[in-house]
C-alpha cells in the first residue's frame, strides 16, 4: 500500500469519527497553542523592555548618592548631597570608556503658560544628558553651552507637557514660569514613552542645570554645587562591570573613603535590571513549558487510548484486510499513520490558536507581534512525535492479531 | 504418464490443526489429505466443528497447520512466515464471507480495489480492474453506492468482485448464502456457477446441502476428517433460478 493510499485511508477512518478526533486532539490542541502562544508573548514583552531600556539610553550606569547618617537621623538613599558636577567631570574626564556623565537635579514642579498650568517634573542637566540619554530635540534647538554654564533661563518640554501646556500650537519662544521664574521654550524633546517602570518619560521640562539648581529646586543643593545622580553613559563595546569598579574606586578616592567604609554612592545598572527581567521570564517561561509538555503527554496518552479502543472496534475490519493481502507492517503502518495524523491535525490546530492568541496579545499589550518560524516548526514536529509514539503501541497490537480470530470478532 | 499431469492446485498431505486451548488440546484437522484441480467447484460440507472452517482458514492461508503439507500451485505454503502468507492471500485466494465483510464507509468502487492496494497497483489500473471486475458480477450501474445502500445479495456481489479482482487461483467462500435469502442466493450459486464455467476454481464451504448441489464434488468433513469424497453431477442455478421466476 502506498504511502499517500495509507493517509486518505487514514483521513477517511477519522472522518469517519469526526466529533471523537476532535476531542482526541484536544489535548495536542492545547499543548502546542500553549507553546505558539507563550513564546510569542515571551518574546513580546521582552523586546518591549529591550525598548524601555533602550529609551532610557543604553549602556547606562547612574550614580546616586549614598544613604548617610546626620545627627543622629538616617537619611535614606539620594538623599546626601554628597555627589557633584566635579564628580561628574571626573567621571568623565578620567575613565576612559565614558562617553558622557551628566549630572542632574530633578524636582517637582508646577508650570504655568498663559491660562493653563501643569505639575511636572523639572529636570536641570548640562548637554552631556542629551547624550547618555540619547534623547535628541524634535522641534527648536538645545542648550547652548552658554546657557547650562550660566544659567540661562531657557527650557526644552518634552511631548506630554507639550500637549498640556500647548495643545496643537507651536511653543518655540513661549514664556512659561516655573515655580515663578521666566522662562522661554527654545525646544520640544522626542517622544520617549512609558519608561519600564510605567512613568511617563515625556511628562517633563529640562532646565539648564545651573538655572534648575540655584532658582528652581532646592537651593541647598546650590551651595555645595550637589546633583541627585549622575547618568553615566559608557561607550559602546566596554565592559559594563569593568567601568563600574573604576568609577567605584574613582568616587571612593575623591570623597576620601577610607578602605573598608562603605560607598557614600551607590551604582545602579540597567544590565541589573535586564537580567532580572529575564530571569523572571526565564521563569515564566519554564512554566508555561511544563504545562505544555504535561499537556502534550496527556493528549498524547489520550490518542493512544482512542487508538487502542479503535483497533478494538475494528478487529474485523483489520482482519478483512489481512484476507485480502494486508501485511502486518501494513496494519502497523495504518494505525500509526492515523495516531500520527490526528496528532498532526491537531497539531496545526493548535499552531492556528497560538498563533491567534499571540495576536490577540500583542494587539491588547501594543508589543510587536514575534511568531518564531523555528517554534513553530518544532511544535508540529513534536505533535506528530507524540502520535508516533502514542500511536506505536495500538499499531502493533493490531499489527499482531491473528487473522482468524480477527474475522471471527462481532 | 501420471507424471506428466499437471501438479494439482491445491495439494494436502496428512493436514493437521490443533489448538491448545489452556490444558485442552482441540484437534480441529487430524490428517487430512486431499487435492483439488483447477477448475473446479468444490463444496466443502460438515457440521460445525466438524473442521470444515479450520480447513478452510489453512487453504485460505489465515492459518498454518501444525503438522502435514499444504501445496499451492506447487509451492509449499504451510509454513510461510506472515508477510509471505500475506502476499499469498492477495494473489492467490479470493474469499467470499457470509456478512460480506465490506467496508462500510467506502463505496463498491473502493472495496473492490482494496486488494490491489495491497497488491499496490497504481491508482488508474486500480480504478479500471474494479470496474471490470464490478461490471462482470453485474453492478456495473453501482460503483459508488456505499455497502448501506446496497441488497445482501448486491453486497455479497461486491464481495465476489472483491475476491475476483486480483485474479487469484481459486475463491474460498464461507457460507457465502448464508446471511441471504433463497431466492438472492440461488442468484449468487449462479454466479459462482458462471464464473467456474470461465475457469475460476471455486470452493464453497457450507452446511446446507441445498448449497452444496451446485457443486460437481462434495467434500464431507467430521471430526477432522474427511469422512466421503464424491463427484456429482451439480444442479444448475440458473435453471433454478428460471423456475422460480415462473413459480412467482
Amino acid at each position: 500500500m502506498s504511502f499517500l493510499d495509507a493517509i486518505l485511508s487514514s483521513l477517511s477512518a477519522i472522518r469517519a469519527h469526526a466529533l471523537r478526533s476532535v476531542l482526541t486532539m484536544l489535548g495536542i490542541v492545547i499543548g502546542v497553542a500553549a507553546v505558539i502562544a507563550m513564546v510569542a508573548v515571551g518574546n513580546g514583552a521582552r523586546e518591549r523592555v529591550n525598548a524601555q531600556i533602550q529609551s532610557l539610553g543604553a549602556n547606562l550606569i547612574i550614580v546616586i548618592p549614598g544613604n548617610i547618617t546626620q545627627g543622629g537621623a538616617r537619611l535614606g538613599t539620594g538623599n546626601a548631597s554628597t555627589l557633584t558636577d566635579a564628580d561628574a567631570l571626573a567621571l568623565k574626564t578620567e575613565i576612559g570608556s565614558v562617553q558622557a556623565a551628566a549630572p542632574l537635579v530633578r524636582g517637582g514642579v508646577q508650570v504655568v503658560s498663559g491660562g493653563q498650568n501643569w505639575a511636572t517634573s523639572a529636570i536641570g542637566v548640562d548637554l552631556d544628558y542629551f547624550v547618555a540619554r540619547d534623547w535628541a530635540v524634535e522641534r527648536g534647538r538645545e542648550f547652548s553651552d552658554e546657557e547650562t554654564r550660566r544659567g540661562g533661563q531657557v527650557a526644552l518640554i518634552g511631548q506630554t507637557v507639550l500637549r498640556e501646556l500647548f495643545g496643537g500650537n507651536d511653543p518655540v519662544g513661549a514664556q512659561i514660569r516655573v515655580r515663578n521664574v521666566p522662562f522661554e521654550v527654545i525646544g520640544v524633546m522626542s517622544p520617549k514613552g512609558q519608561s519600564m517602570f510605567g512613568q511617563d518619560q515625556d511628562d517633563v521640562i529640562l532646565l539648564p542645570l545651573q538655572t534648575a539648581r540655584q532658582r528652581v529646586v532646592g537651593t541647598n543643593r546650590a551651595k555645595n554645587r550637589s546633583v541627585n545622580q549622575i547618568m553615566v553613559k559608557i561607550k559602546e563595546g566596554e565592559d559594563l562591570s569593568a567601568a563600574e569598579e573604576e568609577m567605584k574606586r574613582l568616587l571612593r578616592q575623591r570623597h576620601r573613603i577610607q578602605d573598608g567604609r562603605d560607598d557614600d554612592f551607590s551604582l545602579r545598572n540597567m544590565a541589573e535590571i535586564q537580567a532580572t527581567r529575564e530571569e523572571s521570564a526565564r521563569t515564566m517561561a519554564m512554566l508555561l513549558l511544563s504545562v505544555a509538555a504535561v499537556s502534550l503527554v496527556v493528549g498524547g496518552i489520550g490518542i493512544m487510548n482512542i487508538m487502542l479502543v479503535s483497533v478494538t472496534e475494528r478487529t474485523k475490519e483489520i482482519g478483512l484486510r489481512m484476507a485480502v493481502g494486508a501485511r502486518p507492517l501494513d496494519v502497523m503502518g495504518q494505525f500509526l499513520i492515523e495516531a500520527t495524523t490526528i496528532a498532526l491535525i491537531g497539531g496545526m490546530i493548535g499552531i492556528g490558536i497560538g498563533i491567534g492568541i499571540a495576536i490577540i496579545t500583542a494587539m491588547k499589550a501594543g508589543w510587536p507581534l514575534l511568531i518564531d518560524p523555528l517554534v513553530v516548526v518544532t511544535a508540529f514536529v513534536f505533535s506528530g512525535l507524540v502520535g508516533i509514539v502514542s500511536g506505536f503501541y495500538p499499531a502493533f497490537r493490531a499489527a499482531r492479531l491473528d487473522p482468524v480470530e480477527a474475522l471471527r470478532a462481532a | 504418464m501420471a507424471d506428466l499431469a499437471p501438479p494439482a492446485l491445491i495439494a494436502v498431505e496428512n493436514l493437521e490443526r490443533v489448538y491448545q486451548m489452556g490444558d485442552e488440546r482441540v484437534v480441529a484437522l487430524a490428517g487430512v489429505t486431499t487435492q483439488i484441480q483447477q477448475g473446479s467447484f468444490v463444496a466443502v460440507m460438515g457440521p460445525s466443528g466438524s473442521g470444515k472452517s479450520t480447513f478452510m482458514n489453512v487453504l485460505g492461508c489465515l492459518d498454518q497447520p501444525s503438522a502435514g503439507s499444504y501445496r499451492l500451485k506447487g509451492v509449499e505454503v504451510g509454513q510461510l512466515p506472515a508477510t509471505e502468507l500475506a502476499r499469498t492471500r492477495n494473489r492467490e485466494i479470493g474469499f467470499v464471507f457470509q456478512q460480506f465483510n465490506l467496508l462500510q464507509r467506502v463505496d463498491a468502487l473502493g472495496n473492490v480495489e482494496l486488494p490491489m492496494l495491497y497488491a499496490g497497483l497504481p491508482k488508474r489500473e486500480r480504478r479500471t480492474r474494479a470496474e471490470a471486475a464490478l461490471a462482470r458480477v453485474g453492478l456495473g450501474d453501482r460503483m459508488r453506492h456505499l455497502p448501506l445502500q446496497l441488497s445482501g445479495g448486491q453486497q455479497q456481489r461486491v464481495a465476489i468482485a472483491r475476491a475476483l479482482v486480483n485474479q487469484p487461483a481459486c475463491l474460498l467462500a464461507d457460507e457465502p448464502t448464508g446471511a441471504l435469502d433463497s431466492r438472492t442466493s440461488l442468484d449468487i450459486m449462479a454466479l459462482f456457477q458462471a464464473l467456474n464455467r470461465e475457469g475460476v476454481t471455486v470452493i464453497v464451504v457450507t452446511h446446507e446441502p441445498d448449497v452444496a448441489a451446485f457443486a460437481s464434488r462434495v467434500i464431507r468433513f467430521r471430526d477432522g476428517k474427511i469422512v466421503s469424497d464424491t463427484e456429482q453431477t451439480p444442479r444448475d442455478a440458473a435453471a433454478a433460478l428460471a423456475e422460480w421466476s415462473e413459480a412467482a
